[in-house]
């Protein structure tokens, strides 16, 4: 697995149309693709990957694109994708909430 | 060995049962089912709570202003404080505190002052960097880690694997081999800064576990005053050989507290539970199945306490420990696999605690020495010299 989130962003619409009931992790993104949220669906969420994404992009309407990955490891690969993401660019995504995090200095950089 | 528990154990084993049933097992219901923490205030009142029942810091030793817990009750407790959800991995989500890195006790005084008593006090957090991608089991061997004086400073390259908690830890201690030619005698243990320039940590490794994740560390020139290097140069292994020995046994609680809840939510449902008009208790498939899990909790247990009464005498405990090892993580992963099977579908379900339970348990024959290392220490101990 990739440290960093490599799959393809999706429109929101042709995403949700894909999403079932798994547990994962997920990325929104703002029109510019830069990343404004990222959420898991773990053992409590109803509906998994499909309602937690749902649930996001009525909190965060100007979401335009989305992306996914299907995991049982939803809460350490949450808490890693955040910890890239404040490498690779200092803070935390725009909408994320506070969450007690590590440090990571992972390889490469975000265009690699 | 005495098998009855003072008054003194009664009570204080008493008390954090209550803990467990009245503070924690609610407080899981809200939580994911793979947490790992609590949410801060919480965490913050149950901490007040243990502090109040004088039982903060239980690993810290009475002149560091520790409650004075010998390592048989302490044992005993660690089988109450594992009887949850989280249990195995984060026993009552460390309201209890904790010592940190127990190396560090002799450690000299000015490496006492900057890393552990700030780690006592809560204010910064450690880490045990033994493991590389060359193996765990065998450090003498397996540590291709490099240290390289320079001046007054050692210049470590090379890197960990498998190594908990080092992403969120202030400092470390990094094994890394000072002398190629001499072997488990070659390795030293240095404290090393986490924010020290070539210290870096490359990922986290993803595993059965979904919360309390491993690291993969790198180290690129990393400079280490020889100020911290703990225990003297050369010395590592004796170090790392004896925190191997003396994890063995709180490990091995663990797992038989999360056996004994397991077994206690079975004997609850097997009776309520019909199947063919039919309680499941009625069935001699599933007598037999409480029957094993019970000779398996006991055997471990008292396995365990001996280790432990070994080690508080003062005597020799190393084929203890690795038996209760051994035993605990075995017989925890067979009792927990028998309750599943009763349980039917809502075993493995994530509504109930036991697919949890079942993947950590399964790491546990892993973890601090595999079962096949605990066996061969166990070996060379019974042929002795003969071995050699």
């Amino acid at each position: 697995m990739a440290v960093r989130f490599d799959k393809p962003w999706i429109a929101i619409a042709d995403g949700l149309s894909q999403l079932r009931g798994q547990m994962g992790v997920f990325q929104l993104a703002g029109e510019a693709q830069q990343v404004i949220f990222v959420g898991y669906a773990g053992g409590l969420s109803l509906h998994g990957l499909k309602g937690e994404v749902n649930q996001a992009i009525k909190d965060y309407s100007h979401a335009k694109f989305l992306r996914y990955e299907i995991t049982t490891s939803y809460l350490s690969r949450y808490k890693e994708i955040l910890m890239v993401h404040k490498a690779d660019f200092g803070e935390l995504p725009e909408h994320s909430p506070e969450v007690k995090l590590g440090r990571l200095s992972p390889a490469g950089s975000p265009a690699s | 060995m005495d098998l009855n528990l003072t008054e003194e154990q009664d009570l204080i084993i008493g008390m954090v049962r209550r803990f467990v049933r009245e503070e924690i097992l609610p407080l899981e219901m809200y939580l994911d089912p793979d947490a790992d923490e609590l949410p801060e205030t919480e965490r913050l009142r149950l901490i007040e709570k243990t502090k109040a029942m004088g039982l903060y810091g239980l690993d810290i030793p009475p002149e560091y202003g520790g409650p004075d817990i010998d390592l048989v009750t302490r044992t005993l407790l660690a089988v109450e404080m594992s009887q949850h959800r989280a249990g195995l991995y984060a026993p009552c989500y460390g309201t209890f505190g904790g010592a940190g890195l127990a190396q560090l006790f002799e450690a000299t005084d000015a490496q006492k002052e900057k890393y552990l008593y700030p780690t006592l006090r809560g204010e910064k957090r450690g880490f045990f960097g033994l493991s590389e991608p060359s193996g765990g089991s065998d450090p003498a061997r397996a540590i291709q880690t490099k240290a390289v004086q320079d001046g007054d400073d050692w210049v470590i390259n090379g890197g960990k694997l498998w190594i908990s908690s080092a992403d969120k830890a202030d400092f470390g201690l990094v094994f890394a081999r000072t002398d190629a030619d001499k072997g488990r005698n070659g390795v030293t243990c240095f404290i090393v800064d986490t924010d020290a320039p070539g210290f870096h940590v490359r990922r986290i490794v993803h595993t059965l576990r979904s919360a309390h994740y491993a690291t993969e560390l790198q180290f690129e020139d990393l400079r280490v005053p020889k100020e911290n290097i703990l225990g003297g140069l050369n010395k590592g292994f004796a170090i790392a050989n004896d925190r191997l020995t003396r994890q063995r046994i709180p490990y091995a609680a663990g797992c038989i507290g999360v056996a004994i809840k397991a077994q206690e939510m079975a004997l609850e449902y097997v009776p309520q539970r019909e199947t063919f008009g039919a309680p499941l208790s009625t069935r001699q498939s599933i007598q037999w199945m409480l029957v094993d899990n019970d000779m398996d909790i006991k055997q471990s247990l008292w396995i365990t306490l001996e280790a432990a009464h070994k080690a508080q005498q003062g005597e020799e405990f190393r084929k203890e420990a690795a038996m209760a090892k051994l035993a605990a993580t075995e017989a925890g992963g067979r009792v927990v696999d028998r309750c599943m099977q009763m349980y039917g579908g809502l075993g493995v379900a994530k509504d109930l605690p036991f697919e949890r339970w079942f993947r950590e348990m399964r790491i546990r024959r892993i973890g601090e020495g595999p079962s096949e290392v605990q066996r061969h220490v166990i070996a060379r101990e019974l042929l002795g010299s003969s071995l050699r």
